[in-house]
This record gives structure tokens, C-alpha cells and sequence, in this order.
């Protein structure tokens, strides 16, 4: 399993911009600021969001408790997340 | 010998394609087996034999629309011999008719009078028509049953005869010959298939006036080329839309404004709400979550979804049906739960059997029914078992929802966001987590009594977390 240790702010982008391709793919990701809530922009759910940090928990090793979920708003919250929690 | 029918999945489905068997003739299926895909407004679905048994033919091909209640297949049970079908339709017949009522029983009808030595079957509104418009009922092809002429018919006949003769004129342009003391029988038509327009005959008296010398058929040749170029020059007329099917977006907008329609056409709506301090509730399932790997954590509308069927087990008469002016209850529970489509729309897939299952089994029915709804996998017991509806707007931070029922059931239940409040309890102020549930009942089924009833069991049970 690659660790988010590992990887650069970029890899890691891209590895959430892929999961997200997944659960929304008609959205237009190159649109999608940095700093934008990910879950509005996207119009995402709560299951669909859980399906995504399930996603990103196993690609990343890392884990995410519930209580921390609402530390996770835009793609840079959740990298800085990520690599903190790594 | 059972058959399989084109199911209903909706109370709005009237027609069903066939979009592809799953089985072959000769497959063994059991109840259950997935053995067809079926096209509807709601996407293609699964759709499930509930007997065993041997398929022994496939009636109806893949690509093929049929009405609701059609026999798709011939099953034939386990042990059952192969099929000696002559005999089988003959006794089926003589057993209908040994037992079919006494109205059913054809009146002779009055003789009719014989014209050539033919009996002519017509009814006598089409014969009164026939007579006004001077057409040899003899002559005329009946398309009714027995060959008995309709009054569509005839006027199918005078229609022919007149075209026949070359004299399709519309009325205006009748009234307008005669004013301006014209033949119609020298004009010729620009119209659909030949008919004489009031532009012919304007065109027609124009050309007279101007050369009153010349044969008028020459002069009127000239106006039926002249319109003739004019509407060739004209911008065309919009072509006549190919009746292709509409994509799966407006077939879908159009299933639910027909439910939804029928809904508050026949449904009379009472609402009640109530809000639910939840604080203990999302404290003990975020402990519990906190036990768990991201993948075995359980959402908040799961314990929402088994708190909404335990208390339908306290108050049934909000789960079942409306059917023939009377409340059918339920016994199982079957929650149909709203699932929203990225694309747009939404489709409600039981949960089957909620009161009885854990949180666990129910969070994996949630993801499973989730995942094949978004993913066009749903199948036809998804659909068509639902005996009351839940819906959960939390996400999108709504604070309450009022529903409109999906017939032919009998309550909705509501759930808006989870919001932190200030809330007083035994003369003490806190801020609390508190969920707003609403019902809306069908007054027709139950009052408002035993919807406030149902409310109240439902704050009980999501309250008492541990029990659930």
C-alpha cells in the first residue's frame, strides 16, 4: 500500500480528484478550486462522501474518524489531513 | 404450469419492453432468480420469478412492449410433466364457459333488413349517418366485430367517395365559390391531396377578373402552379417529430410527475411534525463508529430507518396500501427509501423486513440498494415492495420535508438536518441535537391521532439508541 507519506501534494491531489471522478462523473474537476467545499461543489452526499473516504482510507493508509469529517471541507483540507495523519 | 407476468413496478407503469432473458428455455429457476431485464420510466430492472421451476417457454422476444399483466414466459413446476397443451385450452374454455354468467350471454339483435341477400351488420347510428350522407352501406367494409359497420366506417366511405371525385373542399372556400359565383368543379386544389383551399378560390375569382377573355381552365391551371411554387418557396413546415422514445431523463420526470400527480389529485395530505432530540443517539453511534473500520461505520439515516419501523410495528395503520377504498396494512415492513440520481430524479428501493434487522445488516441493505440504484442495477421486488416511503434531506441542510405520498401507500415519513439547538427539558436549558421528523398521512387511511401516535413511538425508539 502506498502511504501518504510517500507522496507529494500533487500524487496526492490527483489521487483524490480520481476518486471523486468516480463518484461524480459529470462534474467538471479542472473547474474544482483548491480551497472550494468539495462536498457542495460536487453535490455529494453523505454516502457518497463516506464511499470516497473509504476509497481514500485504502489507498492512503490512512485513517479518518468520524469526529474528524468535518475537518475535511476542500481538497486542501484533506491533503493537509492526509499528510498530518499519515 | 405457472405464468410469468410483466410485473407492475410502480403505480405509474401501464407498459414494460422486455429489454432481455436472463434464462433460456429448459433452465431451471427458483424463486427469486433474477430470470428477466425489464425497461421502465425508472431504468432497466431486474426482475425476479417467486416460484420454482422449469422454464418452458419464452413468449414474448427481447425488444417488445407490453402492457402491464402480459404472461412474458411459461414456467412449468418442479415434477410437473411437459405440456400436452391442445387439451389443456380446450378444457380451459369449456370451463369458462360453463362458468360464465347469464349477462354474458349474447342478446340476439333485431333482424336486420337483408340487402342482397346479405345481412349487414351495422348499428343504427352509423345507418342514420350512412343515409345523411347518400353512402351504400353494401359497399362499405365493416371493421367492427362480426364485420359490423361503425359510424367510423362510414364516414371512412363518404370520405373516400368524395375524394374520389375529385372534390375535397374545405368549407370556407365552398362558402367563398358560391359567393363569388364559381365552379368549384373547374378549380383545381393546392391543398392535401388535391383539396380546394380558399386561397385556390381567391386565386381562381383573381385570374377571371383580370382576363375575362381567356378559358378559364387555363387561368386556373395558373393558380394551382402558383401556389404550388409558393409553398415550395415557403419556409417548410417543422417536420412531423419521428416518434422516438424520450431519453431516460424525461421518461423518469415523467413517471414521477405521473405518481405524483395521481398522489395529490386522490391523496388528502395531513401533515405532522415533531422535532427529536438526537444528542444521545449520534453520541452513541459515533462511539460505536469509533469502533469500527471506515468501512463497517454506520450512517446516521440508519438508526433514522429502523426507529421509522419499529414504530410502524406500534402503529401499523401507517404501513400498507390504499387499495379499493380500503386500508390494506401491512405486516411486513418494507421501507422505501428515497435515493436521489446524480443525473437527477430519485427512485425509492425497499429496505425489506427493517424492523426486524440489526444496524449492521440494515447499513448493508442501505449501501447495497444505494449502489444499485445510482449504478441502474435495481430489481423489480426493489420497487414494487415498498409499504410506506422515507425520505432524509439532512444533507442538503433542509430543516423539515413535507411529502406527498407514493400511491398506493399511505404515510411518508420526513427527515430534515441534524441542528444544534438551544432546548429546554425538566426546567433546564442545554443545546442539543435535534432532527425534525414529519409525517404526512393519508386521511383517507388513518387520522391525525394516530399519525400524532406514530410520531411519538418514532422519538421513543430513536431515543432508546441501544434497544434499536
Amino acid at each position: 500500500m502506498t502511504t501518504a507519506v510517500t507522496m507529494t501534494d500533487a500524487e496526492l491531489k490527483a489521487l483524490l480528484l480520481e476518486n471523486l471522478a468516480l463518484i461524480a462523473p459529470e462534474a467538471d474537476l479542472d473547474e474544482l478550486s483548491a480551497d472550494a467545499d468539495v462536498r457542495d461543489m460536487l453535490d455529494i452526499d453523505s454516502f457518497d462522501f463516506l464511499n470516497f473516504l473509504i476509497a481514500v482510507n485504502e489507498q492512503t493508509g490512512v485513517d479518518i474518524p468520524e469526529a474528524d469529517y468535518g475537518q475535511l471541507i476542500s481538497l486542501n483540507d484533506i491533503i493537509v489531513y492526509l499528510k498530518a495523519h499519515a | 404450469m405457472g405464468e410469468f407476468k410483466m410485473p407492475s413496478l410502480g403505480a405509474d407503469m401501464a407498459t414494460g419492453t422486455l429489454y432481455e432473458w436472463s434464462v433460456a428455455p429448459g433452465d431451471r429457476v427458483k424463486r427469486g432468480d433474477v430470470i428477466a431485464e425489464v425497461e421502465t420510466d425508472k431504468g432497466v430492472i431486474d426482475v425476479e420469478i417467486w416460484e420454482d421451476g422449469i422454464v418452458e417457454s419464452l413468449l414474448v422476444e427481447a425488444g417488445t412492449e407490453v402492457p402491464v399483466g402480459a404472461v412474458l414466459a411459461i414456467i412449468r413446476g418442479e415434477g410437473e410433466a411437459a405440456p400436452t397443451p391442445e387439451p389443456e385450452v380446450v378444457e380451459t374454455v369449456q370451463a369458462s364457459a360453463e362458468k360464465a354468467p347469464p349477462q354474458a350471454v349474447r342478446v340476439p339483435e333485431p333482424p336486420q333488413p337483408a340487402t342482397n341477400g346479405k345481412r349487414v351488420r351495422i348499428s343504427p347510428v352509423a345507418r342514420r349517418r350512412a343515409q345523411e350522407l347518400e353512402v351504400d352501406i353494401r359497399s362499405v367494409q365493416g371493421s367492427g366485430p362480426g364485420g359490423a359497420i361503425s359510424l367510423e366506417d362510414v364516414e371512412q366511405a363518404a370520405a373516400a367517395a368524395e375524394e374520389a371525385e375529385h372534390l375535397r373542399v374545405s368549407p370556407v372556400a365552398r362558402r367563398m365559390a358560391e359567393d363569388l359565383g364559381i365552379d368549384l368543379s373547374k378549380v383545381s386544389g393546392s391543398g392535401p391531396r388535391g383539396a380546394i383551399t380558399k386561397a385556390d378560390v381567391e386565386c381562381a375569382a383573381e385570374k377571371l377578373r383580370q382576363q375575362p377573355e381567356t378559358a378559364p381552365e387555363t387561368v386556373l391551371e395558373e393558380c394551382v402552379e402558383e401556389e404550388k411554387a409558393r409553398q415550395e418557396t415557403a419556409v417548410p413546415s417543422p417536420p412531423v417529430p419521428a416518434k422516438e422514445k424520450p431519453d431516460f431523463q424525461t421518461r423518469m420526470r415523467r413517471a414521477i410527475a405521473a405518481a405524483m400527480a395521481k398522489s395529490n389529485r386522490e391523496i388528502p395530505h395531513y401533515y405532522l411534525e415533531t422535532r427529536i432530540d438526537v444528542t444521545r443517539t449520534l453520541e452513541w453511534l459515533e462511539a460505536e463508529n469509533l469502533k469500527r473500520s471506515i468501512k463497517d461505520r454506520i450512517l446516521p439515516v440508519v438508526p433514522l430507518i429502523k426507529a421509522t419501523a419499529k414504530a410502524l410495528a406500534d402503529v401499523p395503520e401507517m404501513n400498507g396500501f390504499w387499495i379499493n377504498d380500503e386500508l390494506q396494512v401491512s405486516e411486513a415492513i418494507h421501507i422505501g427509501f428515497a435515493v436521489s440520481l446524480r443525473q437527477g430524479g430519485l427512485v425509492t428501493p425497499a429496505i425489506h423486513n427493517a424492523d426486524m434487522k440489526s444496524l449492521d445488516e440494515l447499513m448493508v441493505d442501505v449501501r447495497d440498494v444505494i449502489m444499485r440504484t445510482r449504478a441502474g442495477r435495481l430489481r423489480g421486488s426493489d420497487l414494487t415492495d415498498s409499504t410506506i416511503t422515507l425520505t432524509s434531506l439532512g444533507d442538503m441542510g433542509v430543516e423539515k420535508v413535507y411529502g406527498v405520498i407514493y400511491p398506493p401507500q399511505v404515510a411518508l415519513v420526513g427527515f430534515g438536518r441534524v441542528i444544534e439547538q438551544p432546548w429546554a427539558e425538566n426546567g433546564m436549558i442545554g443545546i442539543r441535537k435535534i432532527i425534525a421528523a414529519t409525517l404526512a398521512g393519508d386521511h383517507r387511511a388513518s387520522d391525525g391521532l394516530r399519525g400524532a401516535r406514530f410520531l411519538d413511538a418514532l422519538t421513543k425508539h430513536l431515543q432508546e439508541v441501544e434497544t434499536l
